[in-house]
């Protein structure tokens, strides 16, 4: 054990930093190979029209008409014509976890489905997680009481990406959280305050 | 204001409450600046520019104008001229001729905006932009600054490549041109900063004596990185025109100090704007005043009568979205035996953009004089231009970047001498009515209000066990490295001479008027709990006008370089001192006696003598209707601000109306520190590391709200770890063009990054030059936590590994195998 170094780890192969290192130079390569993708619509096409456009959404429990273009975002749909603002528009790509949603239970970024691919299931946005007396859902209580987030642009996506999580993991560690929810970001970073409060509504949750 | 009534006692100041506006951003009824709706909105786009300076040569809007479901497009060329603006004092500031505009035929960074197009939908105002038909005159461009300060460089403008001091007194800054020899850059070789000419210099004390006098002398260079503010809220807005006044929903560090700012950039009264900003996401510096951009959905709006939301994406807010100037820094700094700073020489050269001078570089001077107590200085710096996105202060500007490059020289200097790194913080810590430079024109230097941040590293030591890590044996076999830091951090923390406003309503609730912009860090709120103690009532009868300038609100301070809870708890007190002495008047003019012959307390207003007999608050606020003049604010005082002025006409006759000027005395600069711990774990094998454990002790007076403090001591220190570890702009310098245009490409540090065990504290001292005691937190954290995350990694690794931040795995590689891996990037401010 004495004589244990960084260069023996892997006897007679690659090192985990000459690996590190090879990784680094391949993803180079890789990104650049981004640059010379073809033009943008090179792909297959589609029949305009071909998709109907009048459809219907069950969000939050009710069955809305809406009218959705073929290339639509849920994001668009929800914000733009359900008023359903509460989930928010970050990045647009899928970077930062601001508009999440439920469907069917699973956490999605609504920015980056089509609207027509949830026809027939079940959107819950954040709008649809208090009461319809007003009362609050046990995760947004356990917030509220321990004073979570701070400018709170993140915290639908937030909310929404925890309930999903905790539907497979009801009673998680701090940390099994922090990864569960590590796919939204939160630019004031008051991480340690969220993953409290979180972790309160979690508690207020499995008390019922 | 009257002095003689010092009533306040904290009782529910410092103590946690849920704030008015959290329940809505939980149940996603808070609305942001995109959130809002008008009928018949249109939605506007930006075409921007993709060369990094240029002149339009051709432009034609016409097949644009002539596509389905478009609007209007709108030109530089019509937007008005900025508006020369006129100081409290009288004086006019001319309108600078450098200034950034919100479009420009002369575009000056890749991703400038140059014209704007409103259509019906987004998809077709997108397509528009495709529609337009443009050319343009490629220009000479730089990207770096010492590519731009090197004989024969490039400017990144045609008139010039830095700012200079003004040329006479009363004078404002100007650009000019200013490049180094070649033989300043071969002196300094590859990895020192050359020292040639800089554009403005200070200094106090023998430098050169205490150099040398000292029995250790550094010569240090360090980077720290350009890192954009990445508000997950970009900044779109709202604007539509009703009854000549202009309407506009926009995110801003200050809701009523963005009025005349607009009123600036449109070259129209304040009379004739109304201002929305109900929530901000998130801000960090980018939206002190909102942004220029702002104004193109207003004046699109005009052009097509009818309400324009500027639609801002992820692209466009890392173009104008603003950024931390990186900064280039040499230190020579001379130590004594017991590690005492005897000496500091620094230079620094800030990436500064193309447009308004940022004041980081100075800054940077005047907080290493604060923070680390030089026996004698010398600063000396230059903001050189590069065609780059526009800067701005981001927390703690040019607070960060001389922790960055002080924090680590101190704990290297500790090493060679020997010491304690605590020790060697300590013996330079500021105390007390520490001196700060720059020197006044006497050449005598400003005070601190206060500053305990011996008894903050002591509590801090104590907390994270800063002697027991420090006492176990280092870790040598195995791929990890262990390592502890300490830094300190410091930032202006307070202003003065703000207005607080508020109601006592007939009903006996307090309506709490104020013109803060609504961010996340509370003090919004925060601040109004010294009203509630004040006037001795529960926070229930209190609520709060926010976030609307038709609300009626109060000229307030920006929520920016952490000056709110300072300045606005004590305008909250001035007011609040102004109602006790109308309340105590207005009992005496209805049951008889002197004012004296009252006090305060219950919601009443009662007799010393009697207590039953009084008025209720409700009572009083019927009363003061009745009375009217000053009492329900027919009447103002002289010395308050106009825009105040103006909220007291709206409000007169609703109620009890206090209203008045924070003139409490106040004797030096306030300034707050954070003392910050680190201990990273560094894997060899791969160069990942994580940051095990960390804590902030911070010194910032009172502390008004434990839970909003402690966010921002974790808040902003992340925002520093996220500067050390991970955040830097990658550019293709012969392109000019930015790499880094979305999160994934500079990502924020996300709930995987934070510290894994993370502590904070405050020594709590109110500070002596301010009634409530508060100073504002936001920004030293930031600073301290850079410092403090980059000194473990120099304990892990050793000195001599590091000569920029962040230091990702490439930097860890190299420190490891010196000499096999080089580490990119010179003296680049980008790589």
């Amino acid at each position: 054990m004495d004589t244990f170094t960084v260069e023996n780890i892997r006897p007679g192969g690659m090192t985990r930093r000459q690996f590190i290192k090879s990784v680094i130079a391949a993803g180079a390569v890789s990104s650049s190979g981004l640059l010379f993708s073809g033009p943008a619509g090179a792909g297959p096409k589609t029949s305009p029209g071909a998709v109907e456009r009048l459809i219907t959404l069950a969000v939050n429990g009710q069955q809305r008409r809406v009218d959705v273009m073929p290339q639509e975002t849920l994001a668009q749909t929800l914000r733009g014509k359900l008023g359903l603002t509460g989930l928010k528009i970050g990045c647009d790509r899928g970077e930062c976890g601001a508009c999440t949603v439920l469907v069917d239970d699973v956490p999605m970024y609504a920015c980056s489905i089509l609207t027509h691919s949830v026809r027939g299931k079940n959107i819950l946005t954040i709008e649809g997680l208090a009461r319809p007396d007003g009362g609050l859902h046990p995760l947004q209580q356990g917030v509220l009481d321990e004073q979570g987030f701070q400018c709170g642009y993140c915290a639908p996506g937030f909310l929404m990406a925890t309930l999903g999580y905790l539907k497979t993991n009801p009673d998680p560690t701090r940390q099994e959280l922090a990864h569960g929810v590590s796919g939204n970001i939160c630019r004031c970073q008051d991480y340690d305050k969220i993953l409290t409060a979180l972790m309160r509504g979690a508690e207020y949750m499995r008390k019922g | 204001m009257p002095q003689n009534d010092t009533p306040f006692t904290p009782k529910l100041t410092g103590r946690n409450y849920t704030t008015p506006d959290l329940r809505a951003k939980l149940t996603g009824t808070a609305r942001f600046a995109d959130d809002f709706r008008a009928e018949g909105m249109l939605i506007c786009k930006l075409l921007t520019s993709p060369l990094p300076h240029a002149k339009v040569k051709r432009l034609d809007i016409s097949a644009a104008l002539a596509m389905p479901g478009v609007r209007a497009i709108l030109t530089a060329d019509e937007l008005p001229q900025p508006a020369d603006s006129v100081s409290d004092s009288g004086a006019v500031i001319k309108a600078s001729p450098w200034a950034e505009r919100a479009l420009t035929m002369e575009p000056h960074y890749h991703g400038e905006p140059i014209l704007a197009v409103a259509a019906t939908d987004e998809a077709a105002a997108t397509a528009a932009i495709e529609a337009i038909d443009i050319t343009f005159e490629p220009l000479p461009f730089v990207i770096d600054p010492m590519d731009s300060l090197r004989p024969g460089g490039p400017n990144a403008r045609t008139d010039g490549n830095v700012w200079l001091p003004p040329g006479k007194p009363g004078e404002q800054p100007r650009i000019g041109e200013l490049k180094w020899t070649t033989a300043d850059f071969e002196t300094a070789g590859r990895d020192r900063l050359p020292m040639g000419k800089t554009a403005a210099e200070w200094s106090y004390g023998d430098v050169a004596t205490g150099l040398s006098q000292a029995v250790l002398v550094l010569d240090e260079t360090f980077v720290t990185p350009n890192v954009s503010h990445q508000a997950l809220e970009t900044r779109s807005a709202l604007a539509w025109w009703e009854n000549g006044k202009l309407h506009l929903t926009v995110g801003t560090q200050g809701t009523i100090q963005t009025v005349p700012a607009i009123a600036k950039w449109l070259n129209m009264s304040v009379d004739d704007i109304v201002l929305i900003s109900e929530y901000t996401g998130g801000a960090f510096g980018g939206k002190i005043t909102a942004s220029v951009a702002v104004i193109i959905p207003a004046l699109l709006a005009k052009k097509a009568h009818a309400p324009v939301m500027l639609r801002v994406s992820r692209e466009d807010e890392q173009s104008i979205g603003r950024a931390r100037p990186s900064m280039i820094g040499r230190m020579q700094a001379g130590f004594s035996e017991e590690g005492r700073l005897l000496g500091l020489d620094m230079f620094v050269i800030m990436d500064n953009g193309p447009y308004e001078q940022q004041n980081d570089a100075a800054t940077a001077g005047r907080m290493g004089s604060l923070l680390y107590q030089p026996k004698a200085m010398r600063w000396r710096g230059a903001a050189v231009l590069t065609n780059t996105p526009t800067r701005g202060p981001q927390t703690a500007p040019g607070g960060l970047q001389v922790s960055a490059m002080i924090g680590p020289i101190l704990a290297k200097a500790a090493r060679r001498l020997s010491l304690d790194p605590l020790a060697v913080c300590r013996i330079n810590a500021p105390e007390g009515r520490a001196p700060v430079g720059p020197p006044k024109p006497d050449g005598s230097l400003n005070a601190a209000t206060s500053a305990f941040v011996k008894q903050a590293l002591d509590r801090g030591a104590e907390t994270f066990g800063w002697q027991a890590r420090r006492a176990r044996p280092a870790l040598t076999k195995g791929p990890i490295r262990r390592g502890i830091g300490v830094a300190t951090g410091c930032f202006v923390a307070g202003t003065i001479g703000f207005d607080g406003l508020f109601v006592i309503t007939p009903q006996g609730r307090l309506r709490l008027h104020t013109g803060i912009g609504n961010l996340g860090n509370e003090s919004f709120s925060d601040v109004q709990r010294v009203v509630a103690d004040a006037m001795d009532v529960p926070w229930e009868i209190c609520e709060i006008a926010w976030g609307n300038t038709a609300k009626h609100v109060p000229w307030s301070c920006v929520s920016g370089g952490s000056q709110t809870i300072h300045a606005m708890s004590r305008a909250a007190l001035a007011a609040s001192l102004d109602a006790r002495k109308k309340l105590k008047e207005i009992a005496s003019k209805t049951l008889g006696g002197k004012p004296e012959d009252f006090e305060i307390g219950g919601q009443r207003v009662f007799r010393n003598d009697n207590g039953r007999e009084g008025m209720s608050f409700a009572e009083a606020a019927g009363r003061a209707i009745e009375l009217g003049g000053a009492y329900d604010g027919h009447e103002c005082p002289a010395d308050v601000n106009k825009i105040t002025k103006t909220s007291v006409t709206a409000l007169a006759g609703q109620g009890l109306v206090a209203v008045a000027r924070d003139s409490f005395p106040r004797d030096g600069q306030t300034y707050s520190y954070v003392a910050s711990f680190a201990e990273v774990e560094v894997d060899i094998e791969t160069g990942m590391y994580r940051i095990v454990d960390f804590h902030a002790e911070a010194d910032a007076g009172l502390v008004v709200h434990p839970r909003a403090f402690a966010g921002q001591l974790a808040g902003r220190s992340m925002l520093g770890i996220g500067h050390a570890t991970m955040q830097k702009w990658f550019y293709d310098k012969q392109q000019g063009k930015p790499v880094s245009r979305r999160f994934y490409q500079t990502r924020p540090p996300t709930l995987l990054c934070f510290p894994e065990k993370f502590t904070w504290g405050s020594v709590g001292i109110p500070d002596p030059q301010t009634p409530v005691g508060a100073r504002g937190i936001g920004e030293p954290p930031t600073a301290a936590a850079c410092a403090a995350v980059l000194c473990a990694l120099t304990d892990a690794l050793g000195d001599d590994k590091f000569f920029r931040a962040p230091v990702m795995i490439d930097a860890i590689f190299a420190a490891v195998e010196s000499g096999t891996w080089s580490n990119p990037g010179g003296l680049s401010a980008n790589v």
